[in-house]
């Protein structure tokens, strides 16, 4: 793993006299070479639209794009590439289930389950659609320390439930959750489910026919690949009965004054000149995610994390949050220092060349759940070292230091 | 590192507020109130302004935030008090020009709020140190109107 970090030229530069630690990948990932190159070469040779050229460069362009697709495919383990929609990320994703599947499907007195630990974008999708549709809003309660129980999942889950939506793994927890166990059970209830990956796929191998998930989104940006791409997978056969969310070009088949149809699936949910450079960016991305291995990546995270919290529970004066067993989680530290507000501390920090982020993490009600109104947290990727870790540490030393004794 | 960068951010007198509020809790229902938050970070204040005559004559504040959010919340409320509505809303825009490492005008005494200055070098930081007064702001703004 140590040989990973000249893939990834940022890193390569001091920030504010010193080396850079990038320890904030949970909110975005750095991009190695082998993304960098394909974006530059499709805008230098093969910048077209797709789907519309007879000329060669929209044969490459569509080529690409396409076959970006069937990596995605092949990742995730999805059944057919009509399953594989390109979005802007997970936010529009999940917007696009709860509007498409959830206003078809929800009703009054339906319940939507969620839990207390999901990010913003899987949380206020549902809570809109619970208020569009009078629907009731249910929440899987955490355990204390910040895991679910499958027994609580069995109680939250009615009949009545229509769509459960759960993250595959915590953005301030770090908790990997069941989501496989969680949709069986919602199965069993006629429900369908709907996964946040965004903190799962740049991490962990998934697959989504063994999940059996109904739905599943995940961000490119988060592993390795551009911003402004991301995926919604879903089962084609909700997909085919769902109506697109967006009209115009790229998704139509037959226009006529006064009704259209729609392309085939994926593309009827693909209105608009897509982000063809970020769909074959992310293709490149997993291209290198899969040379590294999802197993040694999640391996090498894990390894880190255990090390971190071993190191920072020798600072003393530091709460962790979340399962502090480093198997039940991703790799990612949410944390307070003693008499240090959260963004004090990361601005020493960055005076240190280490980032880290500060604030609520897009995850205001968990934030109430942990009696906290903001946390620190320190995220690592394949590229971070147990180097890293110590600098990290050393600038929590110095920070106690810095604001219990100096003041 | 030393701590001589964190110096020009962390000065004594900003902690010194930050540990030892000034006007800290909330005068009773009959005044002005104003909630602000940072949606990006959480910081939070809850400042409530007497306002008689043109003239702030009580100002307490509340909330929750970093250092520099809370001392900053802490001097402003300590510099306007006293002051004519119109010399604090000048007050505040002095306070802006200072964050942006603009000139300003040495018409007031600016006490111990001279010590933010140094927050204009960390940008991640200038909207902790305004919260407080923007809030303030929008407080005598409504009040006047």
């Amino acid at each position: 793993m140590n040989d990973i970090r000249k893939y990834f030229p940022v890193l390569n530069q001091e920030v504010n006299g010193h080396p850079l630690v990038y320890l904030d990948s949970a909110a975005t990932s750095q991009k190695p070479t082998q993304v960098l190159e394909v974006l530059k070469k499709y805008y230098e040779f093969d910048n077209s639209n797709v789907h519309r050229g007879v000329h060669t460069l929209g044969n490459r362009a569509t080529d690409s794009y396409e076959g970006a697709r069937e990596k995605i495919r092949k990742f995730i383990n999805a059944n057919s590439t009509e399953e594989i929609i390109y979005t802007r990320g997970t936010t529009t994703s999940i917007n696009t289930v709860a509007a498409a599947y959830g206003r078809a499907n929800v009703n009054e007195g339906d319940e939507i389950v969620i839990t207390k630990m999901e990010h913003h974008s899987n949380f206020i999708p549902w809570q809109q659609l619970a208020k569009q549709q009078k629907a009731v809003l249910k929440f899987i309660e955490l355990e204390e320390d910040g895991t679910i129980s499958l027994e609580t999942v069995r109680k939250t889950i009615t009949p009545k439930t229509k769509i459960v939506a759960v993250t595959m793994a915590s953005n301030v927890l770090g908790t990997i959750n069941p989501v496989k166990e969680i949709t069986e059970i919602a199965h069993e209830n006629g429900a369908i489910t709907v996964i946040d990956a965004a903190q799962g796929a740049p991490h962990m191998p998934i697959d989504v026919q063994d999940i059996d998930c109904d739905f599943l989104a995940f961000s490119g940006h988060k592993m390795c690949g551009p911003t402004g791409i991301g995926v919604l997978y879903g089962k084609k056969a909700h997909l085919e009965n769902m109506e697109p969310i967006e009209f115009g070009g790229e998704m139509i088949d037959f226009v006529d004054l006064y009704d259209s149809t729609w392309k085939e699936l994926p593309w009827k949910f693909e209105g608009g000149t897509p982000n063809i450079a970020g769909a074959i960016g992310l293709g490149a991305a997993i291209d290198f995610l899969n040379e590294i291995g999802l197993e040694n990546i999640a391996k090498h995270e894990h390894e880190l994390v255990e090390y971190a919290i071993a190191e920072m529970e020798k600072v003393g004066g530091i709460s962790i949050y979340g399962p502090l067993d480093p198997s039940k989680r991703c790799g990612l530290i949410t944390f307070n220092l003693d008499g240090v507000h959260p963004h004090d501390l990361a601005t020493v920090l960055d005076m240190n060349g280490i980032a880290i982020r500060a604030g609520h993490h897009c995850a205001q009600p968990l934030m109430k759940w942990l009696q906290c109104t903001a946390t620190a947290r320190a995220s690592f990727y394949m590229y971070n070292s147990k180097e890293d870790v110590d600098a990290f540490v050393a600038g929590l030393r110095m920070a106690k230091e810095y604001f219990n004794d100096v003041f | 590192m030393s701590f001589n960068n964190l110096d020009q951010l962390y000065r004594s007198v900003i902690m010194d507020h930050y540990k030892k509020p000034r006007n800290k809790g909330s005068l009773d229902e009959n005044n002005v109130t104003i909630d602000m938050n940072n949606p990006t970070c959480g910081d939070r204040i809850h400042l409530t302004l007497k306002i008689n005559d043109g003239l702030v004559e009580d100002a307490k504040f509340d909330g929750e935030g970093c250092s520099i959010s809370m001392s900053s919340a802490s001097m402003m409320t300590e510099v306007i008090k006293g002051k004519k509505v119109d010399d604090a809303l000048q007050l505040a825009d002095i306070f802006s020009k200072m964050m942006l490492g603009e000139d300003y005008s040495d018409k007031y005494d600016l006490g111990d709020v001279e010590a933010l200055q140094g927050v204009s070098k960390f940008p991640a930081r200038i909207k902790c140190a305004t919260l407080a007064w923007k809030a303030m702001e929008r407080g005598v703004q409504a009040e006047s109107k």
